[in-house]
């Protein structure tokens, strides 16, 4: 490892302080740093963004490849079901309507700086309280009615279970990743469990334990006379309004603020702690819902030991569109094309549905080699990981 | 109600559900010491328990199994080494890529290698202590185990002693702490920090193949279920000293050995939440032990020299 | 162009590292340019320059830490690369940093023997030995067992003296080493290099203090703007009165550019705080004073924070301070002087005492508001660590303007943000603090520290301060923006808007100050006046001496 690898940053600060200075002196003009043009911005975008997508393509297919299969007529077959066929664009949009939530979600507490990775667990009881309550509900009111009502409740429930790691990091600074994933771990478990036990449909004779069903007239709506339910245009809201109101707004500023430097923030005034448990609440608010809105739009029932754990697959996305809403909603749709059509594919070529994960995985990895590349161009430049990265575990209570 | 079989079965038990922790554990622990976060601890054990588990069956032999497993460990913690370690990218992301690609890459070969055929590995043989293990209830249980947890004690006293009595130890405690005094003291920092990344991924690699040729004798996609993320919190919470690891991860090994506990008393109680248990416990313990500042300031944080 | 010294006898040896034509670059800046000097032994050489001036970049090349672009270097004669860390300790070049490199929870012994043990296990007595063997050189106490974060500054910075020196003793460079220390262990540390010297070692010096290269170096060269703009020889640093000196290194260092300093008899009086006899107070104290003195604006009762095992906290202060004023917070870094600033911020609670602000015609209890109700108020708090807390680096010029205003109007209405009226904020701020960056939208991060150092003025002064907090106001900043800032504390005080500096900057204070309150282990030990014999009490209280 030579030394001359390495730059001195803080020498280059120290000079800069001087020398920035000097050249001012010397000739009144603004130094001499230069403006991303617009040239730079589609630069960076195409190699931040749409290669590491490529790259994890191509690599998806050596691997097929490699299993014997021909990857051309794969991923053939996962545009032809995910997109061109109407059937199979349809339950790509289908598909889309949780993903969407989980990834507001997400935003919203990564740009926070709060690894929320226990979405699982918050989307389950958002789920089971709707399949336990929704056709009971649905015999006292009116349909919108329900619907509303029903949809709240998944929030609120999705909410309530980010609330022990919310505290824990609030108040003791105890690092949230491992919090989260420990609750979800347990939510899972016992979302299941209020299925079997508070939520038990009167019906005998079952293989599996269920909640009552709920009849396909008091579901969300569907769209245009397809099989594509309200909730994707309840997931696109969403995002996008996260999206302007992360921009726009006081509290996205702070969230942003919170995520960007814990201790400016605190600097600035703000009530770190209260925001922390803001930001999670959102977050499992978010969740919940993803899992109230497939209930009432897809599955109309929760049976025992459902999970079809979308919580961690969605993050490499949001990290790829940087947080941005018109970005995830394309990267999410990506997904949903890569899932419906993958499991088709899959089925066709003897491997098994995991192989999305691997793909996900990927994008990621190369999105931090792509990064690091960048960030090595522009040097200086604190990347989206080190923003958030530096929030956490470090030197004492991290976060209060 | 002491029924003496039922409580070595407990004991035997707990002290196996013990042992990928402590393994996985401790690798974690020389790895956070150094500074090195690896949230894809979990993947790196389930590559140990899928490399472990198809070494063994290809090979016909458990010892070699277990070598595999350390192996295809270390494999995925290169990843880490590499992009972690070398290029300073994000520990976190990466550690979340390593933990998703696993469980994709080792579903995809379990599908493709023993989806028709399910082979099995029978239960392994048990070595005594003469002695020792015809001391009634504990002695079959404690001296009477598998190799395995035999070497699992001697890793745990090796890293004790090269944690404080040897220079790699002590340049692995300075570099979680301070990594800017290590380097001006002229020590490679990278090098330090790789081998105590690829420690972990050997160990873990260890911890994943014990629970796929020992404790299950197959292999099942997902197996480690979270295993990874105690172990982890386990080298959080033992403060960087390995004897109080062992002892947490027997604590936790008891937890989830629960079901046994529990049938013991006569109770009968619901799986999930049995199955809930030791995620609970792990919560608890960050409640009570888990305020402190008790992590390497350095941890987590890429070091490039000259750069604050 | 290089001043040769008068010839000597030492001259016709080879220098022990001659460094020829020395050129570093870092993106956008060429730090080091063709730099040459020669470093002999039993000699004390000082780098002089201000900030920015290259200085650290050149030892961080001699210390292993950097490779240069061009140039060569030889030791002893000898055309040698200084590859790594571990090649500079190998040849017997130590560096002890600016910022500490002793790892805190590990022992004296264990930071000490870190790298420089071989085989399979540590060797502690070998390390006890050739620790002791050093420190009787430097005529030092040390305790092996000790752990190292427990250790005063001073004390580390004895350790890390050793640990430079452990593998051999060819040159020793130090950065900045008198930063943190007391006038007693800057004393101290004098005797240490006479020691060192005594022995044979080559010691290499840098600081930005024009008193202390001439108290102690036996050579001095001045850098500039990353070129060597002179050197003095031995032979004219003793003959020479130490006035003349001053001004021949004065020259040196601005050169031409002193007319375009603007006021050169302001730069003199500056520059010459740095060499307090010979009457130049008197001329910095006409400066300071003769403002006012108005009704109680900001009022400490016996305010406290519990010490923790990182600060020791404060007990019972009791400050007043008056419209107009600038009170000085003197004493040695580390003694609560962050502390005292994130209470009177609002960032901290107090654990007990009150703290009162003048509003509204009344003293008010403000100890229980936050940040965002006494900025309202016109508490405001000029933070000393620019980049990591003052401002967020991945933020633009003008939100980093607004961000202790969040929700406020204009700024933001109904909690929808203004950028009509944010943009226009930032012009307004970007002319009058004369900040220079490409665009009100440019991230801060990549503006230098001088210019993010008026941002944060900017914001903090703008609209109606009452008294401004300032912390380390100038450190790391070139002369130009030091001079604007010190300008603006003046005048803003000659306007009735009061402030408290916190500065280890001795001279810095005694310039701008009427008062001082001498801070020393989180308690105010006393009170001095701006006077001919300031300085001299505050030192006597900062080593903790009485007033007398």
């Amino acid at each position: 490892m030579k030394a001359s690898d390495h730059v001195r940053t803080e020498l280059a600060d120290e000079n800069a302080d001087g020398r920035a200075g000097a050249s001012d002196r010397k000739n009144g003009k603004t130094s001499g740093l230069s403006e991303s043009s617009r040239t730079e911005k589609i630069r960076r975008a195409i190699l931040l963004t749409i290669l590491p997508l490529l790259a994890a393509i191509l690599t998806g297919g050596l691997l097929i490849l490699a299993f014997g299969e021909n990857p051309f007529a794969f991923y053939g077959t996962i545009i032809d079901r995910g997109i061109v066929s109407s059937s199979g664009l349809q339950e790509t949009l289908i598909r889309m309507a949780p993903l969407l939530l989980i990834a507001a979600g997400l935003i919203v507490a990564f740009s926070a700086g709060i690894w929320n990775l226990g979405g699982d667990g918050q989307f389950l009881f958002g789920a089971s309280i709707v399949g336990g309550l929704a056709a009971t509900v649905s015999d006292a009111m009116p349909r919108g009615l329900m619907l509303i009502f029903m949809l709240s409740m998944s929030a609120a429930v999705g909410a309530a279970w980010t609330i022990v790691p919310a505290l824990m990091k609030a108040r003791y600074g105890i690092n949230e990743i491992i919090t989260t994933l420990m609750m979800s771990a347990i939510g899972v478990n016992l979302a299941s469990l209020s299925v079997k036990v508070w939520f038990l449909t009167g019906e005998q004779g079952l293989q599996i334990p269920r909640t009552r069903i709920l009849d396909v007239s008091d579901r969300l709506p569907t769209l245009f006379g397809t099989r594509v339910h309200a909730g994707l245009v309840i997931g696109l809201v969403a995002v996008i309004a996260l999206h302007l109101m992360m921009r726009h707004t006081t509290l996205g500023l702070r969230l942003n603020l919170l995520g960007a430097n814990v201790k400016a923030a605190r600097h600035a005034g703000l009530k770190v702690s209260k925001l922390i448990v803001v930001t999670f609440l959102l977050s499992g608010a978010f969740m919940g819902l993803a899992g109230g809105v497939e209930v009432l739009g897809v599955q109309g029932l929760v049976r025992a030991g459902f999970n079809p754990a979308l919580g961690l697959v969605v993050v490499p996305l949001v990290f790829l569109a940087r947080m941005n809403g018109w970005v995830t909603i394309a990267f999410v749709f990506l997904l949903s094309v890569l899932t419906i059509g993958g499991e088709l594919a899959t089925r066709q070529a003897g491997l098994p549905n995991d192989f999305g994960l691997l793909i996900v995985a990927l994008v990621l990895i190369f999105m931090t080699i792509a990064e690091y590349f960048e960030a090595r161009r522009v040097r200086g430049e604190r990347t989206v990981w080190q923003t958030m990265s530096d929030r956490l575990l470090s030197r004492g209570r991290a976060g209060v | 109600m002491f029924d003496e079989t039922l409580i070595t079965a407990l004991l035997v038990g707990a002290i196996a559900a013990s042992v990928p922790l402590m393994l996985a554990g401790i690798g974690e622990l020389i790895s956070e010491r150094a500074g090195v976060l690896n949230v894809g601890l979990e993947g790196m054990m389930l590559m140990g328990a899928y490399g472990g588990f198809w070494v063994a069956i290809e090979t016909g032999s458990v010892w070699l199994g277990f070598i595999g497993g350390a192996a295809a460990g270390a494999l995925a913690s290169l990843l880490m080494v590499f992009l972690c370690v070398r290029w300073g990218l994000d520990q976190i992301v990466v550690g979340i890529g390593i933990l998703l690609g696993a469980e994709g890459l080792t579903s995809l070969l379990d599908a493709v290698t023993f989806a028709d055929t399910r082979p099995r590995i029978g239960r392994p043989a048990r070595v005594d202590i003469p002695g020792l293990s015809d001391i009634p209830v504990a002695g079959r249980a404690v001296f009477g185990e598998p190799y395995m947890v035999y070497v699992t004690l001697l890793v745990v006293a090796v890293a004790g002693w090269v944690l404080w009595k040897t220079p790699w130890g002590l340049a692995i405690r300075a570099t979680g702490e301070r990594p800017e005094a290590v380097d001006a003291a002229g020590v490679n920092v990278v090098a330090v920090r790789s081998l105590a990344v690829l420690s972990a991924g050997v160990l873990g690699g260890l911890g994943g193949a014990y629970l796929s040729l020992v404790s299950a004798g197959n292999f099942i996609p997902m197996m480690t279920g979270g295993r990874g993320f105690m172990a982890i919190v386990l080298a959080m919470l033992a403060r960087g000293r390995p004897l109080l690891l062992a002892a947490g991860a027997l604590l936790f090994g008891f937890a989830t050995a629960g079901t046994t506990a529990l049938q013991l008393f006569g109770v009968e109680v619901r799986p999930e939440l049995v199955n809930s248990l030791p995620f609970a416990v792990v919560l608890a313990a960050l409640v009570l032990f888990g305020r402190n500042e008790f992590l390497p300031s350095a941890l987590a944080l890429p070091y490039v020299r000259g750069e604050r | 162009m290089d001043a040769e010294s008068t010839g000597s006898v030492r001259d016709s040896i080879a220098p022990l590292i001659e460094i020829t034509g020395i050129t570093k670059r870092f993106p956008g800046v060429l730090a080091n340019d063709d730099i040459s000097l020669s470093i002999e032994k039993s000699e004390v050489h000082c780098l002089l320059g201000e900030n920015g001036a290259g200085k650290s970049t050149l030892i961080s090349i001699l210390s292993g830490m950097t490779r240069p672009d061009a140039g060569t270097i030889l030791i002893e004669g000898i055309e040698t690369e200084i590859d790594s860390p571990r090649q500079a300790l190998d040849l017997g070049i130590g560096t002890v940093y600016q910022h500490a490199t002793l790892v805190p929870t590990l022992t004296v012994l264990e930071n000490l023997i870190l790298g420089n043990t071989k085989g399979a296990t540590l060797d502690e007595t070998e390390g006890r030995r050739r620790l002791d063997e050093l420190a009787s050189i430097l005529g030092a106490d040390v305790d092996p067992n000790a752990v190292a974060g427990d250790l005063a500054l001073d004390e580390q910075q004895v350790i890390e003296i050793i640990k430079a020196l452990w593998k051999g003793k060819t040159a020793l460079i130090l950065d900045e080493p008198t930063a943190m220390l007391a006038p007693a262990g800057v004393a101290e540390l004098e005797k240490m290099f006479q020691r060192l010297k005594a022995d044979g070692l080559a010691i290499v010096f840098i600081t930005h203090m024009l008193h202390e290269a001439i108290e102690m170096g036996d050579r001095v060269t001045v850098l500039r703007q990353g070129r060597v703009a002179g050197s003095i020889g031995p032979d004219e640093l003793r003959s020479e009165h130490s006035e003349r000196l001053r001004d021949r290194i004065v020259e040196i260092m601005f050169g031409s550019e002193a007319p375009e300093m603007g006021d050169v008899a302001e730069l003199h009086v500056d520059v010459l705080e740095d060499h307090p006899d010979q009457g130049s107070l008197e001329e910095a104290t006409s400066d300071a004073g003769g403002r006012s003195i108005g009704a109680p604006i900001l009022k400490l009762d016996n305010v406290s924070l519990e010490a923790s095992p990182a600060s020791h906290g404060l007990h019972n202060i009791n400050l007043t301070i008056t419209e107009g004023e600038i009170l000085g917070i003197a004493g040695v870094g580390g003694n609560g002087q962050a502390e005292l600033a994130e209470v009177l911020a609002g960032q901290r609670r107090v654990d007990s005492g009150q703290i009162h602000l003048l509003h509204d015609g009344n003293l008010q209890r403000i100890d229980r508001l936050g940040v965002h109700a006494r900025g309202q108020m016109g508490l405001r708090y000029v933070s000393d660590d620019r980049r990591g807390e003052a401002t967020v680096g991945s933020m633009s010029v003008s939100i980093n303007l607004v961000l202790k205003k969040i929700g406020d109007a204009p700024f933001w209405r109904r909690h929808i943000m203004q950028a009509g009226e944010i943009q226009r904020n930032a012009e307004s701020a970007v002319e009058n603090f004369d900040i220079r960056t490409p665009s009100a939208d440019t991230n801060i991060s990549k503006l230098s520290g001088g210019n993010i150092q008026k941002v944060i003025l900017a914001r903090e002064t703008m609209s109606n301060p009452r008294i401004v907090i300032h912390n380390k106001p100038t450190h790391g900043l070139d002369v130009r923006t030091m001079l604007m800032v010190r300008e603006r504390i003046r005048q803003m005080a000659a306007e009735g808007v009061s402030a408290v500096v916190i500065s280890n900057h001795l001279e810095e204070l005694l310039d701008l100050c009427d008062r001082f309150a001498v801070l020393s282990k989180g308690r105010v030990v006393g009170i001095v006046e701006n006077g001919p014999d300031a300085e001299r009490h505050i030192g006597d209280l900062m080593v903790g001496g009485a007033v007398s």
